[in-house]
């Protein structure tokens, strides 16, 4: 009974907090919503002939996207609101993902190219004779996705205990999670590890018994994913908009200062971290099953650095301006690399300098000083509260 | 024969009955102020590459005392916040928080937690924030951080920050954003920010630096006003400002007290003179 009370007492509370009026985010949560559930069902009831027709492919690259607007909320939490610039976030994102790879897998059974029922293909072609202790319980889908946010979250929490205790801050920081993912792409390349080397994991049947060829499956994934996708924005709002939040922007503005008031700054910063980190693996985790592959290549730096340009076009410190951004730069890079290949890198630099030069708080802040100019009314002066990301209208604006 | 005397010392100690052992004694306890001093800081010494900040220096600081800290530039005032408020390590002396909490084996946040606040040379206030933010933030209480997630602000803790925003005179603005704030203002909401957390002893690094003739005037009220219900160290470089406010000086000079007294001891004595009003005349 109780649990049902309390059950219905959080999704009412999870619908109070989407229909939060003056906020704008919600429009985002909303047309996130419409726009995903239109999708499927157009790819679902309607003949393929139709104009109004959604491939697969698309609902595919829908989901996909939404994966990565996830890991760049992740990234957003932690630069945008504590500022700290992590480079090494598609470690957690290739982390999740491996052990939802893993435990994908272990559910192709006999029907690998080599035909053994207990050792995934690479094994077999390295003439392993039993799986190794770390693959042991992965068939299990609950196990696999505890292992999937148990591992990334317990690196962050080492790496970040380590990290903050010692008030290593700034360009410093953001070298060392470059290292971080660097070094696990090289470890994750070595067959002897056990994770598939250079191949990674890949040829994956179905998931939870279902095929991930189908149709239905794909469309599911996606909704899986936008619920989530809404679910950790909801979250992420709701903890940036405590007090917890606001000590968090307190400590990216001043840190001495919110040290000196005897806040332990840097349990603040750890717990920010891993949280972050948990987000980004669960991204990692619905983008395996939709790309049908997970190899060491997305522990590569680069992807990292990426996911800062997606925050940082989309405007940091929002965090709509994430999902924006990372929605419009990869439908970007999907576009401009289906035109000219070789230009996208060229396309990527320019985007960043551009954003940095003429517009620091990227999109949501363009978008804020329209608003602002729209609402602008006499009298009102610059008697502002702070907006829901702890940065001023009037920063924006300005 | 030593080691065994040396054992059985240690065990003795283990067994006194006078005292609890050091590890069941609470890290967060009220400050023991019975003898009236409030600080102790004995032969502390602090070189950075051979560069004696502080020379065995001493200082007791009376409770509820208003206590100016002059001196020239590199005399080691800055230095001398930065070891009571746990930033800088000493390397010997020792430094005491009235009769029972020994400043040296606490860090920052336990230090400002057991009731030592400081306000720094540049105004430091959480820009982002409002005002009121600002005094939140800062308000006495636990400094977790799943305490944090929770917290609601209550009736007590609003009463207790409209009180700090009268005592310092930021009512009209208390909504602003503290980024907006001239600097005379930012300087005032960084000494409420010390106040809503409610501290024994204050640590005020220049608190009119950069402030208009009117401005400093009213710090000086705000700063005497303080005085008796919290132990106020100033530290200034305006010798008008230090006279105004000032009952007892400690004048620094290389690291170590070159001389305390009144303005007017103070002002009159030799070496002062000779070192550092001296050089202004």
């Amino acid at each position: 009974m109780n649990v049902l009370n309390s059950l219905a007492q959080a999704s009412y509370r999870l619908l109070a907090a989407m229909r939060q009026p003056g906020r704008g985010t919600s429009w985002l949560v909303g047309i996130l919503l419409v726009v995903t559930l239109a999708m499927s069902a157009a790819n679902l009831l309607l003949p393929a002939d139709s104009p109004f027709y959604v491939s697969t492919y698309t609902i595919t690259l829908m989901g996909k996207y939404l994966c990565f607007a996830m890991l760049a909320m992740a990234v957003d939490i932690v630069w945008g609101y504590c500022g700290i610039l992590s480079l090494g976030h598609g470690a957690f994102f290739a982390l999740g993902g491996y052990g939802m790879g893993m435990y994908l897998m272990r559910q192709i059974g006999d029907r690998g190219v080599y035909g053994n029922p207990n050792l995934p293909d690479f094994m077999v072609f390295l003439n392993w004779q039993e799986l190794p202790w770390y693959w042991f319980g992965m068939d299990q889908f609950w196990f696999a996705i505890f292992m999937a946010l148990l591992v990334p979250g317990t690196l962050a929490f080492v790496f970040g205990w380590l990290a903050f205790r010692s008030r290593v801050t700034g360009v410093y920081f953001s070298i060392m999670t470059q290292a971080l993912t660097y070094a696990l792409m090289l470890a994750f390349f070595r067959n002897e590890m056990g994770f598939g080397g250079n191949n990674g994991l890949t040829d994956f049947k179905d998931i939870l018994g279902f095929d991930l060829q189908a149709d239905a499956t794909r469309v599911a994934l996606l909704l899986v994913t936008t619920f989530l996708v809404v679910v950790t924005f909801l979250v992420s709002r709701t903890i940036v908009q405590s007090r917890l939040g606001r000590v968090i922007v307190a400590v990216r503005d001043a840190e001495a200062r919110t040290r000196f008031l005897g806040y332990r700054t840097e349990h603040y910063k750890v717990w920010l971290f891993v949280y972050s980190a948990l987000i980004a693996a669960v991204a990692g985790m619905l983008y395996v099953p939709q790309v049908g592959i997970i190899n060491p290549g997305e522990f590569s730096p680069l992807n990292s650095i990426e996911v800062v340009v997606w925050v940082a076009v989309g405007g940091r410190g929002t965090l709509y301006g994430a999902i924006v951004g990372a929605l419009l730069v990869n439908y970007a890079k999907t576009r401009f690399t289906a035109l000219m290949p070789d230009a996208w890198l060229f396309a990527l630099g320019a985007l960043f300098v551009i954003v940095t030069v003429y517009l620091p708080r990227g999109l949501a802040g363009l978008f804020g000083r329209v608003i602002e100019l729209v609402h602008r009314r006499p009298g009102r002066g610059k008697e502002q509260t702070t907006r829901d990301d702890g940065l001023s209208v009037a920063e924006v604006g300005a | 024969m030593n080691p065994i005397n040396h054992f059985a010392g240690q065990a003795r100690e283990l067994m006194r009955r006078d005292t609890t052992w050091p590890f069941l004694v609470t890290r967060r306890r009220p400050v023991d102020v019975s003898k009236n001093i409030i600080l102790y800081l004995e032969e502390l010494n602090v070189s950075f590459d051979g560069f004696k900040a502080l020379n065995n220096l001493n200082l007791y600081v009376n409770d509820g005392e208003l206590r100016c800290l002059i001196g020239a530039n590199g005399a080691g005032k800055t230095t001398l916040m930065d070891v009571i408020t746990g930033k800088t390590a000493c390397d010997s002396g020792s430094a005491w928080f009235g009769q029972n909490i020994d400043l040296l084996a606490h860090d920052e946040a336990e230090i400002a937690g057991l009731g030592i606040g400081r306000k720094f040379q540049k105004p430091t206030v959480f820009e982002a924030h409002t005002v009121f933010g600002n005094l939140e933030l800062s308000l006495k209480g636990y400094r977790g951080v799943w305490r944090a997630l929770t917290a609601r602000l209550s009736g007590t803790e609003r009463d207790r920050i409209e009180e700090v925003l009268s005592v310092i005179g930021l009512e009209d603005v208390r909504y602003q954003l503290a980024g907006a704030l001239s600097h005379g203002q930012k300087q005032w909401l960084e000494i409420g920010m010390l106040l809503a957390a409610e501290p024994r002893l204050l640590l005020v690094d220049e608190p009119v630096a950069g402030m208009t003739a009117e401005e400093t005037e009213r710090t000086a009220e705000l700063l005497t006003s303080l005085a008796g219900k919290h132990t106020v160290i100033v530290v200034e470089h305006d010798m008008e400002f230090v006279r105004s406010i000032a009952r007892t000086v400690t004048v620094l000079h290389q690291g170590s007290v070159l001389a305390e007294g009144t303005m007017d001891q103070v002002q009159n004595n030799r070496d002062v003179i000779e070192v550092y009003l001296g050089e202004d005349a």
